[in-house]
């Protein structure tokens, strides 16, 4: 454990470095979040709710989730499949840890950095310019809860996507189709409430939701008491199915792996 | 023609990795139905969006999405400028008798793009035949025209953007939020945005004339953005200007490039 915990840390540092890649990203999340509020106003000009959600609900969610996007890591990460690719990985496996641990808790450490420095301006930037819900104390400390689940959930997919790479050459296709379907059904483009019920069903039904529009939910305090204990359930549960799903793929891929020159 | 050459190698290569390439195809088109599925879900909740009709948002839609395929598919490419500065493999096309530019977006050109074109093409046709469009030689005219002109400022914009990289070589991300940012809101009639957004679509960054004038035209809605829609017309003068100042901005970038390396 301890040296999970030492790879978390190095990775927050490692990446606090990148400071001109950090100011853009904020630069182009704030971008976004201007531009999908304001189009979600738009809707609000039209009626006053839709899903529950009201205009303040929907401009909030949309500001806290150009936050979270970096944070939970939904576009998934090049490290670990370009080292299949390049055959890197066969050092990874001689070494006495875990392959998916390890990255589990880069994902950690990588969330750590990016929840404070993407994921505050963005929201701050969108409080300036729109009315936005501040979390009451115990909604917020669930939100905090349950985006450390997020990361967890987000991780444990992107992982298993990374794993293509031990059959194709090119793991970015799947990487993209992946982390495409997952932002769609967690709400990163629109609250999934805006979805036409049958839709909302569906996308409630996969693990998605767990990544992002459930803790925003809990930021907004839509879920309270034995509510929130089911969020927190569910995203646990997608985290074990995802976790043991990524264990097995990993055991096959690693039975495939020949080591080239010698 | 040395970029026919180099483009029918890049197809050749990836045309080797067949899986990865359907894979990655299928990814760029579900991306683009995933987009469209948004912009449906809206239309579930409401009937008009900043006073535009479902048909008349996918005709913005079609528009806006073809010019920003083939400007992906064809000059996206230097976003990658910020990879060879870091790698080094910049002065590889500074010493080449061939403009960089072309150069760049030759040797990194990938057919899968053509993925992003397919679906904004079919919303395009159908909202041509559902959306109440006032049919005269001038408006059907303006089709093609709005289309070559938005290449052409998607295409600059992604220039000027990323030539940002020269000097701060992490960077990269600031560009997206003009390139995917501006693809997004081309999408959504201008009037949503906010007076200071669609200030600098209109004057700064000239996203309003690669689907919303022509649309507004086509569509004889008066008065876009308190304009006259004859502005449309205006589309290729401006897709010139922001060409040549693309071309300004890539070649003082360009001369201030200094290799990496000890």
């Amino acid at each position: 454990m301890r040296l999970y915990v030492e790879v978390a840390r190095k990775t927050f540092a490692r990446i606090a470095t990148y400071r001109q890649a950090t100011l853009a990203g904020v630069f182009t999340n704030t971008v976004f979040g201007f531009v999908l509020a304001y189009v979600l106003l738009a809707v609000y000009r039209e009626r006053e709710t839709v899903g529950g959600f009201d205009a303040i609900d929907a401009v909030t969610f949309t500001f806290v989730a150009q936050g979270l996007l970096m944070v939970v890591g939904i576009f998934g990460s090049a490290d670990f499949p370009e080292r299949i690719t390049t055959g890197d990985v066969v050092v990874d496996l001689q070494r006495p840890y875990d392959q998916q641990a390890w990255w589990a808790a880069v994902s950690y450490g990588n969330a750590a950095y990016y929840a404070i420095f993407r994921g505050i301006p963005p929201f701050v930037a969108g409080a300036v310019v729109f009315d936005l819900r501040m979390p009451s104390f115990p909604s917020f400390a669930a939100f905090v809860v349950s985006a450390f689940l997020a990361v967890g959930a987000c991780f444990a997919w992107t992982y298993l996507l990374q794993l293509s790479a031990f059959w194709l050459m090119d793991y970015r296709g799947p990487n993209q189709i992946g982390s495409f379907v997952a932002q769609f059904f967690a709400g990163v483009f629109i609250p999934i409430v805006f979805f036409p019920s049958w839709l909302e069903t569906t996308a409630r039904a996969t693990p998605f939701p767990s990544m992002m529009q459930l803790p925003i939910e809990v930021w907004l305090g839509r879920h309270q008491d034995a509510a929130l204990l089911g969020v927190f359930a569910q995203q646990v549960f997608w985290i074990g199915v995802l976790v043991v799903a990524g264990r097995y793929v990993m055991s096959r891929a690693v039975g495939r792996v020949v080591v080239q020159g010698g | 023609m040395v970029w026919r050459h180099l483009v029918g190698a890049r197809i050749r290569a990836d045309w080797q990795y067949r899986t990865s390439f359907f894979l990655f195809l299928l990814g760029q088109s579900l991306i683009a139905c995933l987009d469209i599925a948004v912009i449906a879900s809206i239309f579930t909740n409401v009937d008009s969006l900043g006073g535009w009709s479902g048909y008349e948002v996918a005709l913005l839609f079609g528009l806006g999405g073809v010019s920003f395929g083939v400007a992906d598919l064809l000059i996206s490419q230097v976003e990658t400028a910020s990879r060879h500065i870091k790698a080094g493999t910049f002065d590889l096309f500074l010493l080449r008798p061939l403009s960089p530019l072309v150069h760049l977006s030759a040797s990194e050109f990938a057919l899968r793009r053509l993925g992003r074109v397919i679906q904004p093409f079919i919303v395009l046709v159908v909202a041509l035949f559902k959306a109440p469009i006032d049919w005269r030689v001038e408006t059907a005219l303006l089709i093609p025209v709005a289309i070559a002109a938005g290449i052409v400022i998607f295409g600059a914009i992604w220039v000027i953007t990323s030539s940002i990289v020269f000097w701060t070589v992490d960077s990269q991300e600031v560009a997206s939020a003009f390139t995917y940012g501006g693809n997004m809101a081309t999408q959504y009639p201008l009037d949503v945005l906010g007076v200071w957004m669609r200030r600098i679509a209109t004057f700064v960054l000239p996203l309003a004339f690669v689907a919303y004038f022509p649309a507004a035209r086509m569509l004889d809605h008066h008065e876009p953005l308190g304009l006259p829609n004859i502005v449309a017309w205006a589309a290729p003068a401006v897709a010139v200007i922001a060409a040549l100042g693309a071309r300004a901005v890539w070649g003082f970038a360009i001369r201030h490039y200094r290799s990496t390396g000890s």
